[in-house]
């Protein structure tokens, strides 16, 4: 196994875990192996996808952000109760969400970095903060009803087989393609692995660690505030309670796509292979009618399955 | 993170004995003013908050309720500062409360056994788990965070799995006294979860200090290597502590779910790992692991019940109480941080010049 990179082996696991279990479900299934399932797997989970891919460049720098679910339901909750309630222009409420996201990431980021406080209960304070806010915002469902919300709705890119793609999975691929250039062709990109690798190397070598801890933070705010909306674009709803305990799934989801969590190692690109593997493990359970349940002590079991494997890469 | 900064501080101060009243000062002052603080507040705000009334020998009031429903948070608590002082953390202990509370339904509703049933189940489920968490982090050598994030994911699965993904009632044909009593029970006049609290509290102290396992959970938690050196069993020191937070965890599953007389798997014990995490660091014991504050995060978790219970009393929905909980959690962070006492320090010198 010389010939293949240290580095790649979590990431060619994931892909070839993806490969087996899609095709394992497709022979299993009639009708999985279609362009409706593919589309469902991007369509159902975009705001994960999108949340996830902020949560990776956190672990790549070396730490953790709890506070994404909540942002996600504050925010969902937010831009419903503007638009409905108070009759605002869904453009205008989406501009105030994101500026409320981004800047709630970036007063954690800072706490994190100018006062060395540990990310985990800076975090943990965000995401009592923002469950909170979202309830203070109000306490209950409130739907969205809008002719811009109705004519994203009428959005519909075909991909072959009859499927559809929607603005929802249109917003994460986006996404997708724009971090994944971030992170490989640009300075801020190489300062991430740099930082995650070894912080205080990076240090000496004159990288901008406050800088660039902040910013990850700052824009982890930006894309949960990012999936809230996309929450409401594919549900025409917000709920204060939409995305508890969201973030662990976004971690199970990096740490499956081959991210190291101690940082420095890992790519975006991964990441969404372990979307895909969450959303067909849930797929799965649904075309076999099996209790949900299951699908979580799967991931579970995968979890545990990936982190050994990194223990052991490392090891090495 | 540093050092925690009251340790650096109690060096300097020598081995004088208003040094050592400083010590035990330190640790505890912290929580011991936040309470009372909260407490003079409700004194001169909402002076109903003391008051206590007897109603069938048995005593009612907010600060009862508090005692009452910081049981569980206390319990957790307990359990938490073990493993935070090996320098670890246990997040899946609010699942291992779904899953407790899960068995104990199950078994009320299908079998005769009652508590018989009961009290081995939940105590072979929560030696599972806590081997699970231990063998990840002693052996495997697994960030803790990392770790016991996976029975985390997984356990509330679990909890579900056995309930059949719905909510379990423990009805009218499935009564037990003995199950009742765990949360709705009154003992000494108290509710029963206040002696149960205070047990443990009281054997787990006494355990940790009249023998040495205390010595040898800090020391593991300031200096892994250096420990195993001297010949402690680091791991399994290591594993102990995740089966105690375990076992206090099914501990507060069957409070919980005996309280509301159902095991509800959604929201059973949710978020309640962040709040025994805070306790514990409120109550002076650092993430960093080493030296711990067994009555220092007893403080710490009833001055968090007490700030939920003043704000309910308040009308705060209790939706929106995470709120100000958050804050308090950040300010005791900032407080905590030498950077921040630094600045705090130079400001107030800067006054004194002046």
């Amino acid at each position: 196994m010389n010939f293949i990179p240290k580095k790649w082996i979590p990431l060619l696991t994931t892909a070839t875990v993806f490969v087996l279990l899609f095709s394992a479900a497709s022979w299993q299934y009639e009708g999985f192996a279609s362009m409706y399932v593919v589309a469902d797997l991007f369509s159902e989970n975009a705001f994960l996808g999108i949340t996830a891919i902020g949560m990776t460049l956190v672990i790549l720098s070396g730490g953790i952000d709890l506070s994404v679910g909540s942002v996600i339901g504050f925010t969902s909750i937010f831009v419903a109760t503007m638009i409905t309630d108070r009759g605002m222009n869904p453009i205008a409420v989406w501009m105030m969400a994101l500026l409320l996201g981004t800047s709630l990431g970036a007063l954690m980021g800072a706490l994190i970095q100018v006062y060395k406080l540990p990310a985990f209960l800076v975090t943990l304070g965000g995401l009592f903060f923002a469950r909170g806010m979202a309830f203070f915002v109000k306490p209950e469902a409130v739907q969205i009803d809008h002719p811009i919300y109705d004519s994203l709705g009428d959005i519909a890119i075909p991909i072959g087989g009859g499927a559809e793609l929607g603005v929802a999975p249109l917003i994460f691929l986006s996404v997708f393609v724009i971090v994944l250039v971030i992170t490989h062709f640009t300075r801020f990109g190489r300062n991430l692995y740099a930082i995650g690798g070894n912080e205080e190397s990076a240090l000496l070598m004159g990288l901008p660690v406050a800088r660039t801890k902040i910013f990850v933070y700052t824009a982890n705010g930006f894309l949960s505030a990012l999936a809230g909306i996309t929450m409401t674009l594919y549900m025409d709803s917000g709920n204060p309670i939409n995305a508890t305990a969201l973030e662990l799934d976004a971690i199970a989801v990096v740490v499956i796509g081959g991210t190291l969590l101690t940082g420095g190692v890992g790519y975006v690109a991964g990441t969404m292979l372990g979307l895909l593997i969450y959303a067909t493990i849930y797929q799965i359970t649904f075309f076999a009618s099996l209790r949900s349940s299951l699908a979580t002590i799967a991931i579970g079991v995968l979890l545990l399955g990936f982190i050994v494997l990194q223990k052991l890469i490392h090891r090495k | 993170m540093s050092d925690a900064s009251p340790n650096s501080t109690d060096r300097q101060s020598g081995n004088s004995k208003s040094a050592l009243t400083r010590f035990f000062g330190s640790r505890i002052t912290w929580p011991v003013l936040g309470l009372a603080v909260v407490l003079l507040f409700n004194a001169i705000f909402i002076p109903s908050f003391f008051t206590l009334e007897v109603r069938d020998g048995q005593l009612y009031g907010s600060l009862i309720d508090v005692l009452n429903r910081g049981s569980i948070g206390v319990i957790l608590a307990m359990g938490m500062t073990l493993v935070i002082a090996t320098g670890g953390v246990d997040l899946s202990v609010g699942s291992v409360m779904a899953i407790s509370g899960a068995i104990a339904a199950l078994i009320l509703t299908e079998t005769q056994l009652g508590m018989l049933g009961i009290v081995p189940c939940v105590l072979f489920a929560a030696l599972a788990a806590g081997l699970m968490n231990g063998v990840l982090v002693a052996y495997l050598k697994i960030q803790p965070i990392i770790a016991t994030l996976i029975l985390m994911v997984s356990g509330r699965g679990i909890a579900k799995f056995i309930t059949g993904e719905k909510i379990i009632t423990v009805g009218d044909d499935s009564y037990n006294f003995y199950f009742d009593f765990i949360g709705k029970g009154h003992l000494f006049g108290l509710p029963f979860t206040v002696t149960l609290f205070v047990t443990l509290f009281a054997v787990t102290s006494l355990f940790v200090r009249m023998t040495s396992l205390g010595l040898f959970i800090e020391s593991v938690g300031a200096n892994e290597t250096a420990s195993r050196a001297s010949g402690i069993h680091d791991k399994g020191v290591k594993i102990a502590v995740y089966v105690f937070a375990a076992f206090c965890a099914v501990i507060a599953g069957l409070i919980d779910a005996s309280n509301i007389n159902a095991a509800d798997t959604m929201n059973a014990g949710v978020f309640t790992e962040l709040d025994a995490i805070f306790a514990v660091v409120v109550g002076g014991t650092a993430l960093t692991g080493g030296r711990f504050s067994l009555t220092g995060s007893l403080i710490g978790a009833m001055l968090l019940q007490t700030l939920m219970t003043t704000l309910y009393t308040y009308g705060v929905p209790s939706d929106v109480a995470p709120v100000p909980k958050s804050l308090v959690i950040v300010a005791v962070c900032l407080l905590q941080s030498p950077v921040f006492r630094g600045q705090l320090q130079r400001l107030a010198g800067k006054g004194g010049g002046r």
